[in-house]
C-alpha cells in the first residue's frame, strides 16, 4: 500500500448550526494528485483551510504528512505549500523578492535560494522580468508563479485551491503540466477546481455536496459508477440536489 | 533569526516602494509641525473693544487711552449707546464693550469710587476670558495713576499686596513653546498608530496573510517584523520634528537627548502595539481607519494637548491617564522646555512601559495564525 499523506475521519466543521464540513473523511497517497470537487459553497475551500492547519475542525480526525491538525498544525505548515483562491504574493514585490521572501521564510538557505531561483525563472521564461513588480504580471503568469513560489521549499504536499481561476486553457494547460511535473518529483497535490475538464486530469477526484463526501474514486470509475461520458454529467448528477449555492 | 532577516528586508523594501507615503510620512511631521503651533496659538492680542463713553471728560479719555495704549486692544468703536455697543458684539466686530457711566470723572472726583461696566462676547471663552483679564488690568494701572489716589492724603486703608511673578521654564509664557513639544507627540502617534495599523489589515485584506499563516513563521517573528520597521520610521519622524522645532521655533530641549530618545522609543512600541491591536480586531482598512481615529480622537482630545489634564474633572482625568499620549505629552514638556532628569519622570516610565507590555500583549494574544 502507498504511503498516505493525509488522513481524514469524519471531519467537521461548524460555524453555528451551519456544517461547512460534514463528517468527511478520505485518505491521500503519497505523489498523487486529488482533486477536490464541489459547487461554489460545497465547502471545499473550508476543507482544506482546516488541512494547512489555517483553521481549526469542530470534531473529526486529521493527519497531514503525518501531524494532526490539532496540535501540530505549526510543523504541518514546514511541510506543505499552499496557494489560495485570492492570488497572494507580495504585488508591490518584484519577481526575484517574491521568491527571495517566500524562500527565506521556509528557511531554504540563501545560496540555495539564489540558484534555485535562477532556474526557476529560467523555465518559467521569466528572467527578464525578474525585476518587475508582480502587479505588472499578466494574471496567467502570476498563477504559474505562485504555483512554483509554493513548491520553492519542496514542500510534500502543496494545496491549490482553484489554481486556474480566470485563466486562458492554454495557461491552464502548462498550468497542468506544472502540477503533473510536480506529482513526479514526489509532491503530493491536492487541488479543488469546478473545471471537469481538470477533474479528468487528477488519479482521484472528490465530489463534495452541501459539506459532505458524495463521492471519491478515479475519475473512469466514476464515469462508469454514474454512467456518465464525462465528468462533467458525474458532476451535474451528483451537484443538482445540493441545496446550497452561490458563493 | 534568519526569517525575521527576510521579513524585515521585504517590509523595508515595501515601504521604500511606496513613494505616496513615504513622502507623507515626512512631509506630514514637517509642515504640520509649522503650520499647527502658529495656528495654536491662544496668546491673546487684538482684542476688539467698543466703548460707550457717557460721560465725555477728560478721566474717561484718559482711561481710554491707558487701555488702548497696552497694546492688546483696538478700539473698533466709540458708540453712543449700549444698545449700539452691543450691536457691535452681535455682528462679531468687538469682542468687549466698555461702558463709562455718565458722571465718572465726577464720582471718581468727589466719591472716590465709580464703577465701570464691561460685556464681554463669551462665545470665544478664551478670547473673552483672557480679554476681560487684560481690560481690568489696564483699568487698574489706571486707576492706580489716578490723581485722587496718588494725592490721597490718608494712605490707603491697607497696605496693598502688589504681585510680581516670573514665568519659569518659558519666561515669555509663548504659547508655542507649550505647544510644539505635543505637537511632535501628536504626529508620532499618528504616523505610528495609523500607519500599523493599516499596513496589517492591508495584509489581510489583499489576502497575503494568509499565506503568512500557512508558512512556519512564528507568531512572534511575524509582530517584530512588523514593528521593527515602523519603529525605526517613528524614531526617524521624530530626529525629523526635533530638527523643525528646533530650526523654525529655536527650542532645543534643555534635557537629555538620551532620555528624550529612550522614552520615545518606549512610547513608539506602546503606540505599535495599539495599532496592531487594532488591526488584529478589524478584517479591511476601513474598519481599522475608523477603529483608530475613534481612539486617537479621544487620545488627543484627552491628552492635555489643548487643554490642562489638571483641570479637568476626576472622571475624565482618569481617561487621560489611560492614554498614553497623555504621559508622553507631559514627559516631552518636561525633558525639552524643564530639562527633567529621570527621576522626575520615572512615574511616566512607569506608565508607559505598562502601556507597552499590555497592549502588545494583548495584541500578540488576540493574533491568531489558525482561526
Amino acid at each position: 500500500m502507498a504511503e498516505k499523506v493525509i488522513v481524514c475521519k469524519e471531519l467537521t466543521k461548524r460555524f453555528g448550526d451551519f456544517y461547512a464540513v460534514n463528517k468527511i473523511s478520505f485518505e491521500v497517497n503519497k505523489g498523487e494528485i486529488f482533486g477536490f470537487l464541489g459547487a461554489n459553497g460545497a465547502g471545499k475551500t473550508t476543507a482544506m483551510r482546516i488541512l494547512c492547519g489555517l483553521s481549526h475542525p469542530s470534531s473529526g480526525e486529521a493527519q497531514v504528512a503525518g501531524y494532526d491538525v490539532y496540535q501540530q498544525a505549526e510543523s504541518i505548515k514546514k511541510n506543505i505549500g499552499y496557494m489560495s483562491q485570492k492570488f497572494s504574493l507580495y504585488e508591490n514585490l518584484t519577481v526575484a523578492e517574491n521568491i527571495e521572501f517566500f524562500g527565506g521564510v521556509y528557511r531554504v538557505p540563501a545560496a540555495e535560494i539564489e540558484e534555485r531561483s535562477d532556474a526557476l525563472l529560467q523555465k518559467l521564461g521569466l528572467t527578464g522580468e525578474a525585476k518587475k513588480l508582480v502587479g505588472a504580471l499578466p494574471l496567467g503568469w502570476k498563477q504559474k508563479l505562485a504555483f512554483s513560489v509554493a513548491i520553492f521549499h519542496r514542500p510534500r504536499i502543496v494545496f491549490l485551491d482553484e489554481p486556474t481561476g480566470g485563466v486562458d486553457p492554454v495557461t491552464r494547460r502548462q498550468f497542468w503540466d506544472m502540477i503533473y511535473e510536480a506529482a513526479a518529483s514526489g509532491i503530493t497535490v491536492f487541488v479543488t477546481t469546478h473545471y471537469m475538464d481538470e477533474a479528468e486530469y487528477c488519479d482521484r477526484v472528490t465530489i463534495m455536496v452541501d459539506g459532505k463526501v458524495e463521492a471519491l474514486d478515479a475519475p473512469s470509475r466514476l464515469k462508469a459508477q454514474f454512467n456518465a461520458n464525462n465528468m462533467d454529467e458525474v458532476f451535474y448528477q451528483l451537484a443538482r440536489g445540493a441545496k446550497r449555492s452561490g458563493d | 533569526m534568519s526569517v525575521l532577516r527576510y521579513l524585515l528586508k521585504k517590509e523595508f523594501r515595501q515601504i521604500f516602494r511606496d513613494k505616496t507615503i513615504l513622502a507623507m510620512m515626512f512631509a506630514m511631521p514637517t509642515v504640520q509641525l509649522i503650520i499647527l503651533p502658529l495656528a495654536m496659538n491662544f496668546d491673546v492680542k487684538q482684542v476688539n473693544l467698543a466703548v460707550v463713553d457717557n460721560d465725555h471728560s477728560s478721566y474717561s479719555r484718559q482711561m481710554v487711552n491707558t487701555i488702548v495704549a497696552s497694546g492688546y486692544f483696538r478700539m473698533v468703536a466709540a458708540a453712543p449707546s449700549f444698545p449700539a455697543a452691543l450691536q457691535y458684539i452681535e455682528r462679531e466686530k468687538a469682542d468687549l464693550v466698555l461702558e463709562i457711566p455718565a458722571g465718572f470723572e465726577r464720582n471718581l472726583v468727589r466719591e472716590g469710587q465709580q464703577k465701570v461696566g464691561i460685556s464681554i462676547d463669551a462665545i470665544n471663552g478664551t478670547k473673552a476670558a483672557i480679554g476681560g483679564n487684560y481690560l481690568l488690568t489696564a483699568i487698574g494701572d489706571f486707576n492706580k495713576d489716578l490723581p485722587v489716589n496718588t494725592n490721597a492724603r490718608v494712605a490707603p486703608a491697607a497696605g496693598l499686596i502688589d504681585l510680581t511673578w516670573s514665568n519659569w521654564y518659558n519666561p515669555l509664557a509663548i504659547y508655542k513653546f507649550y505647544v510644539v513639544p505635543a505637537v511632535l507627540v501628536l504626529l508620532l502617534t499618528l504616523i505610528g498608530g495609523f500607519m500599523s495599523a493599516l499596513n496589517i489589515v492591508r495584509e489581510k485584506e489583499v489576502g497575503t496573510i494568509e499565506q503568512i499563516n500557512v508558512t512556519p513563521i512564528r507568531k512572534w517573528e511575524f509582530i517584530l517584523g512588523k514593528l521593527i520597521p515602523f519603529w525605526l520610521m517613528g524614531l526617524i519622524v521624530f530626529t525629523l520634528g526635533l530638527l523643525v522645532a528646533w530650526g523654525v521655533y529655536g527650542i532645543w530641549p534643555v534635557g537629555s537627548f538620551a532620555l528624550l530618545y529612550l522614552f520615545a522609543a518606549i512610547y513608539l512600541v506602546a503606540l505599535l502595539g495599539f495599532g496592531l491591536l487594532v488591526s488584529t480586531y478589524t478584517s479591511n482598512q476601513l474598519q481599522a481607519m475608523f477603529v483608530a481615529f475613534f481612539f486617537m480622537m479621544i487620545f488627543m482630545l484627552m491628552s492635555g494637548l489643548f487643554t490642562s489634564v489638571d483641570s479637568m474633572p476626576p472622571w475624565a482625568r482618569l481617561i487621560a491617564n489611560l492614554t498614553p499620549i497623555t504621559h508622553f505629552i507631559k514627559i516631552m514638556r518636561m525633558i525639552v522646555l524643564k530639562g527633567s532628569g529621570f527621576v522626575d519622570v520615572q512615574r511616566e516610565f512607569g506608565y508607559l512601559v505598562v502601556f507597552a507590555l499590555i497592549l502588545n500583549g494583548w495584541a500578540i494574544l488576540n493574533y491568531r495564525k489558525t482561526s
